[in-house]
């Protein structure tokens, strides 16, 4: 019983990393309609930035995730008015392959100014464990578990509570009706690539140190991501949450109890709880059907 | 006086068809006035022509400047666009709707706007928290209507409030529409395809035909205007 609640656990503290990166894609997606290919190789980017920051100027973790959540943030939003918006009044394909390019371009930009060496990332949490009625739980997953969290509540607070927010939630469900009522719209959705980037550098910077850094740090976490943000249904915010941590115990215990999958068929799985969602209940667990009148 | 809203030989298409051919027409401060019209006369363009929501040409002038730029910036300059079809979130709470109404305004004054807009329509209180998609087909229009209200416009653009409404609950949006002209000297012009009802709130009319200019009067001479009488008001 208590390994398998150690496994629970194991499992929201990597289920809350692709919940992050699956609320990143969420919220590009609610605002364009656009799944961004780009935001795993954004993440890796920035994780790089924070790696460089602790590794070689030495900086404190903490402060070096704050100033990259900035970078991000700004890198994000800039990325937005200047690559995508040129291209957002043409088909949603377009835009689509332009992240793709995006993609593509970090990566080789990475790759380029780091080299394609693996590189160990020291966790920000204390090694050890500690003991939660009766189950042994370590630092660093309550660490990761925590953050993420906090960084959900944040969102949602700034979604919830405030004119912005606001603002930034009209824009992305019925942008012509927003500017009727004087909402900047561009603006808003370069807000939201930009707090995009940083739920990217979050789960990046995250995930770093029990993964090892090197220019492919996010290409299987972008799969558990989708996985994620496709079973919570992909326009829902708490379904990218509340999916992201179903993956991840669901994977931890099918990896741990389920002999054949081991660790090796974990991205499979991940495709196949895709694919499955897809076929079956296409609007995932939150998702609401689209509705048009004709 | 000069009017508060001028429109000069204002012109607009979409893409290669052409649906405004040169419309004139003005509003005073405090007045309610019609667009009538047939369907695709350009009523509705000409309500986007103004808010910026359409592509055009020639001058539109509004409170003594010329008026420019996309819908954000008409907004800021302080005209309330309710577009046809009831423009609400539907997705978004009522009150999230009347606060997002109140963008534009910098002051914190929006908790006691709410209750001043609830003065017209009170059901919006026990509402507050259901989605605007919830609602029924009046409620949404008059929704529509509060929203805008909460932005304190100096013009209340309403594009075709009656559209697929009953006749009681057009009756109830015109009413209120006429108090608050009369009580709050709210400035509105109007487009509306029922020219009987939008006759009787309005001082002024103006009547289009493919894109242009055909009648202008105010709502009495119209009333008793042989054409307009049996091509809109059908008696």
């Amino acid at each position: 019983m208590a390994d398998f609640l150690q496994q629970v656990v194991a499992g929201l503290a990597s289920g809350s990393i692709y919940a992050s990166l699956a609320l990143a894609l969420v919220l590009i997606h609610r605002a364009t309609g656009v799944i961004n290919f780009a935001q795993g190789e954004m993440a890796t980017l920035s994780t790089y930035i924070a790696w460089t920051l602790t590794a070689n100027h030495g900086w404190g973790y903490w402060p070096a995730f704050a100033f990259t959540l900035a970078v991000s943030f700004l890198g994000g939003a800039a990325v937005h008015q200047t690559i995508i918006r040129p291209n957002e009044k043409g088909s949603v394909l377009r835009v689509v392959i332009v992240t793709i390019g995006l993609l593509i371009l970090i990566n080789g930009l990475v790759t380029w100014i780091w080299g394609g060496e693996v590189r160990a990332v020291d966790s920000p949490f204390p090694a050890g464990t500690t003991e939660i009625a009766g189950v042994a739980i370590t630092t660093a997953d309550i660490g990761t578990i925590a953050v993420v969290l906090a960084t959900v509540a944040l969102l949602w607070g700034l979604f919830q509570y405030t004119k912005l927010g606001l603002a930034m939630r009209a824009a992305a469900v019925n942008p012509a009706e927003a500017r009727l009522v004087g909402v900047r719209v561009t603006w808003m959705l370069s807000l939201g690539w930009g707090l995009a980037a940083a739920l990217g550098a979050v789960a990046g910077m995250l995930a770093a140190p029990s993964v090892f850094l090197d220019p492919n740090l996010m290409a299987a976490l972008l799969i558990y991501a989708f996985a994620a943000a496709v079973l919570g249904g992909i326009d829902s915010p708490i379904g990218a949450v509340v999916g992201g941590l179903t993956l991840g115990v669901g994977l931890n215990l099918i990896g741990t109890y389920v002999d054949f999958v081991g660790a090796d068929l974990r991205l499979p799985v991940a495709l196949l709880v895709i694919l499955v969602v897809l076929l079956v209940k296409p609007t995932g667990i939150f998702g609401k059907a689209e509705v048009r009148r004709v | 006086m000069s009017p508060l809203l001028v429109l000069d030989a204002v012109e607009a298409r979409y893409g290669p068809v052409q649906a405004l051919h040169g419309i004139t027409l003005d509003v005073a401060e405090g007045e309610v006035v019609a667009v009538l019209g047939a369907n695709g006369a350009g009523k509705t363009t000409t309500l986007r022509a103004i808010s910026g929501t359409v592509r055009r040409s020639g001058r539109v002038e509004f409170a003594g400047k010329s008026l420019r730029g996309g819908p954000e910036a008409v907004a800021r300059a302080g005209i309330a666009h309710v577009p046809e079809g009831r423009g609400t979130f539907t997705e978004l709470t009522v009150h999230e709707n009347l606060r997002l109404g109140a963008y534009t305004r910098r002051e914190r004054s929006v908790r006691s706007d709410v209750d001043r807009v609830a003065q017209w329509f009170p059901w919006l209180h026990e509402r507050a928290g259901q989605p605007a998609g919830t609602l029924s087909g009046g409620e949404q229009q008059m929704l529509a209507v509060a929203r805008a209200l909460m932005a304190r416009p100096k013009l209340l653009l309403l594009d075709e409030p009656s559209l697929g409404l009953a006749p009681m609950i057009v009756r109830e949006i015109f009413r209120i529409v006429r108090e608050l002209n009369e009580r709050e000297g709210l400035t509105v012009l109007v487009v509306e395809q029922d020219a009987r009802i939008a006759l009787r709130t309005a001082a002024r009319a103006y009547v289009l035909e493919v894109g242009r200019v055909a009648l202008a009067g105010t709502s009495g001479e119209l009333q008793e205007n042989e054409s307009v009488r049996r091509s809109y008001l059908g008696y």
